[in-house]
């Protein structure tokens, strides 16, 4: 077996280990659902570890500063997870007491398992291309996922924000499903337009900026959602969008959408303006309104007006929530649609 | 508390101050002709304006995107109108196949810009004063504010102050992290007042402005501009002159004579592809000597992202492919015809199609000859197809005409098209077109007894761009100032610290407190670090 095939089997192992963490995820969310519901049924069936389970559940809860609560500590092991400061991200997300968030804990294991898998996917395909891993449609996928991943993970380490991981890695999988299934084409050398030190540079920063704006998209999502249940949204006060209530605040979900969302934008304006320099070039000329090129202006120009909605009145909150989400659409739109639909310069899908 | 800390995002933000206006309601009587315009005028400048621009901007440039653009491809356009003649003929009068250059597009940026302008201007006379600030004075109470911390130590008042100050202006003296007053209160309580990040607004003012920047850089590089495109087969040359382009365009203000006279020659062009049936392309070289004006000759190459600068200009390699010799003597036996003919690739495999013009035959009808270069031929029952890029086994297949090619007429044409409605097709018995097959270095009897055609040698031709644009420096260091300015708008903290020092039962009591603008996760810890370094006088 070539390196090349190696490395799409471990791209599949990580989607597997990735629809397991979804699972898992979706598990815990379903089960902070319930805490809130029956916390004193939670309190009473769960007997085994009811002193530790109560730290846990405030820490946790609280979306601060705990990572990777391990619930299923026997009761007097000290951890420095457990004596952590609860956080200052308001109490309102505390679940019910006692409730156990084991299934978070295999999501988490199992999401850096196939974060694992995924980079030695991308290491192996750069090896058997002979050049960075990111020159074809499937290859964007590839590493553009891998940065979601990442991402995440990265934040979980910082402040406890694993109830975005069903929606992350959801993203993740169908993105990186779809990439292995459609999008894929052999490792291979690549054409002399593509022979260029811009090539590491543009693609890759364009590709963790498409990364963080996957993070910063669920953010939002769950910042809209959350606000119309809020709101009494009859649509959403079914018993079963419970687990929104399990969520931290809409005005944290959209600080944290924010802070994400500032580092996308200024990653994606650097994209343009490396890729207007690598345009010149190439093409002769720093930009010429190739279907790539227009689309990432739409992109960048919807992004602006999110940050201005932000700092506009009547327009800040859930208005500046909804600008996150069809920025994300065009982000989207730019990768797909105009590498399948358009006639363009950057056609290097290998389709 | 002042009013402009309220969190970032909010109603209060750091445009506010431009849009008083809309505040008030609008419905204001008899506002005059002045007053009109100043409503106008505040409406364009503010924030919720811009946002409907910026929004109109992004659903404007979209199709550009869906439609074929005369810039980029003028053929596509002609299509279109042909295969829609409903719908196109009001898409085009509508500016639809030029949408970067049509009104409404144009409108909205403009008033983007203007807007943009009536709101950085005003706010650039505000930051000027804000930067000159000093941080406000320290507040009564501390139990508001969302950081709070508080020390008892032994060292004294004076040292406590100092120490803070030390703490909070950091090493770097030029820079100072944050701008520090101290004060004596009426009670004999000593404070401190700080306050960092008024980058923020100068980062926000720059990034703007380096918006401008831009675009003023583009319309004067649009202005003073020339770019041009020519074709150079192996051997022969080209000259920088308007006339030896074979397209050429430039801005209003550019000035012909000022192009550099130099030459450029094609020593030889090299093409390499993969050695399976895909053919992908994996390297072009074109090894070129240069004679600028008054300096030596210099031999180079051009390569696809390694353009070549000449003369001012850029010279980039955009294409490839084959331009046959071939000599054609006419039915006298004359010299008809020598030289290259280019023929254009039309697909991976370069299967390419040409031309072949003979207009000045001694005795008859002027002859053309019209078919397709296989550079590696493969003839089968059904026909001749090309199965490589390289010459290994080239082949020409050209069906043949004869007539009035047109040429005197006066009006242009195109090379790589016979204009054939003054020329009979030589057809065989049963009325299908005679085709003729030449390998490399034969000679072949044109049929009808036209004359012969000899294929002598097969070069290569490069397609190269011509551009000279004098605003590139300045776009790119207005992006990178847009760049620079973006990063530090956003990611500069602002944060307003205080401290208030009493002695108490012979200690010295320290009460802090700290509030930022917008979420800020650094708040509490920028606090702990004036604290500890408080505390840390106690420790000596």
């Amino acid at each position: 077996m070539g390196t090349g095939e190696l490395s799409t089997l471990l791209a599949w192992g990580a989607v597997t280990a990735y629809a397991i963490a979804l699972v898992a995820f979706s598990i815990d969310l379903a089960r902070l659902a319930d805490g809130l519901a029956r916390p004193a049924e939670a309190l009473g069936g769960r007997g085994q570890a009811a002193a530790a389970g109560d730290t846990v559940a405030a820490g946790a809860g609280a979306a601060g500063t705990t990572t990777m609560t391990p619930v299923a500590t026997p009761v007097g092991t000290t951890s420095a997870d457990l004596a952590g400061p609860s956080g200052d991200d308001g109490p309102e997300a505390a679940g019910g007491p006692g409730r156990s968030r084991r299934a978070v804990g295999v999501a988490m294991a199992t999401t850096t398992l196939g974060l694992g898998l995924h980079v030695l996917a991308a290491v192996l395909r750069g090896i058997a291309a002979g050049r960075v891993p990111w020159a074809n449609m499937y290859e964007f996928t590839l590493v553009g996922t891998l940065v979601a991943v990442a991402t995440f993970l990265a934040l979980c380490r910082r402040r406890d924000v694993r109830f975005l991981g069903s929606l992350v890695v959801g993203l993740v999988l169908i993105a990186l499903g779809v990439g292995l299934a459609a999008f894929y084409v052999p490792a291979d050398a690549v054409e002399p337009a593509l022979q260029s030190y811009w090539l590491v540079i543009h693609v890759s920063i364009a590709t963790i900026a498409t990364g963080l704006l996957t993070v910063s998209f669920a953010a939002s999502a769950l910042q809209l959602l959350k606000d119309s249940r809020d709101r009494g949204s009859a649509r959403l006060s079914a018993a079963r969008w419970r687990l929104l209530d399990a969520l931290p605040s809409t005005r944290d979900l959209e600080a944290l959408s924010f802070r994400i969302n500032a580092v996308g934008f200024v990653l994606w304006t650097f994209t343009i303006m490396a890729g207007a320099v690598w345009a010149e070039h190439a093409w002769g000329r720093y930009w010429g309104w190739d279907p790539k090129e227009v689309w990432s202006f739409v992109v960048w120009v919807v992004y602006a007006a999110y940050l201005h909605a932000r700092t506009t009145r009547g327009w800040s909150g859930r208005r500046a929530a909804w600008f996150v989400l069809v920025g994300y659409a065009t982000v989207i739109f730019n990768f797909t649609g105009v590498n399948l639909f358009f006639q363009g310069l950057h056609s290097y899908s290998g389709l | 508390m002042s009013e402009d800390y309220r969190p970032d995002g909010h109603a209060g933000g750091p445009y506010a101050e431009t849009e008083p206006g809309a505040a008030t309601p609008v419905a204001l009587p008899r506002l005059g002709f002045v007053g009109t315009l100043r409503w106008t005028w505040r409406q364009l400048t503010s924030m919720r304006v811009a946002l409907m621009l910026l929004m109109l901007l992004a659903v404007v440039a979209v199709p550009g995107s869906v439609l074929p653009q005369r810039p980029q491809d003028p053929a596509a356009v002609a299509r279109y109108l042909a295969d829609n003649p409903g719908l196109a003929p009001w898409l085009d009068r509508l500016g639809f196949f030029d949408v970067y250059a049509s009104v409404w597009f144009s409108a909205v940026y403009i008033l983007l810009f203007v807007s943009l302008v009536g709101c950085i201007v005003p706010r650039t006379r505000v930051h000027l004063r804000a930067v000159r600030a000093r941080p406000p004075r320290t507040p009564r109470r501390f139990d508001r504010f969302p950081a709070r911390g508080s020390a008892v130590v032994d060292a004294a008042p004076e040292e406590v102050v100092g120490a803070a100050r030390r703490s909070l202006t950091g090493s770097v003296g030029l820079l100072p992290r944050f701008r520090v007053d101290d004060a004596v209160e009426a009670g004999g309580a000593r404070t401190v007042a700080a306050e960092r990040g008024y980058l923020r607004e100068s980062g926000n003012l720059l990034f703007h402005l380096a918006l401008l920047g831009i675009l003023v850089s583009v319309a004067t590089g649009q202005m003073l501009h020339y770019r041009g495109q020519a074709l150079v087969v192996e051997g022969r040359g080209f000259a920088n002159a308007v006339t030896d382009y074979d397209t050429f365009e430039a801005g209003t203000a550019f000035d012909p004579r000022s192009l550099v006279p130099f030459t450029l020659t094609l020593d030889e062009f090299t093409a390499e592809f993969t050695t399976d049936a895909a053919a992908s392309p994996r390297d072009f070289v074109a090894d070129v000597t240069v004679t600028e004006p008054g300096a030596e000759e210099s031999v180079t190459s051009i390569r696809v992202n390694h353009p070549l600068t000449v003369g001012g200009a850029k010279v980039y390699l955009m294409g490839n492919g084959y331009a046959p010799e071939l000599t054609v003597h006419d039915a006298a036996g004359e010299l008809a015809f020598a030289g290259t003919v280019p023929f254009v690739p039309e697909d991976a495999q370069y299967l390419s199609r040409g031309v072949v013009k003979v207009p000045d035959v001694s005795t008859g009808e002027q002859v053309g000859l019209v078919g397709y270069l296989l550079p590696t031929a493969e003839v089968t029952e059904s026909g001749a197809r090309s199965v490589y890029p390289q010459p290994f086994d080239p082949l020409l297949v050209l069906t043949v005409w004869s007539g009035d090619l047109g040429l005197d007429d006066g009006v242009p044409q195109n090379v790589y098209e016979l204009e054939t409605t003054e020329m009979t097709q030589v057809l065989e018995e049963d009325g299908t077109p005679t085709t003729i097959l030449v390998g490399l270095g034969e000679t072949v009897e044109l049929p009808g007894g036209l004359g012969t055609l000899t294929w002598d040698g097969l070069p290569r031709f490069m397609a190269v761009d011509l551009r000279y644009d004098p605003a590139l420096p300045w776009i790119l260091a207005f992006s990178i100032a847009a760049l620079v300015g973006l990063s530090v708008s956003l990611f500069t903290p602002r944060r307003r610290l205080w401290l208030r020092v009493t002695e108490q039962d012979g200690r010295t009591v320290v009460d802090g407190a700290a509030l930022a603008r917008g979420d800020d996760l650094g708040l509490d810890g920028e606090l702990d670090r004036v604290m500890d370094a408080v505390r840390a006088l106690d420790g000596r």
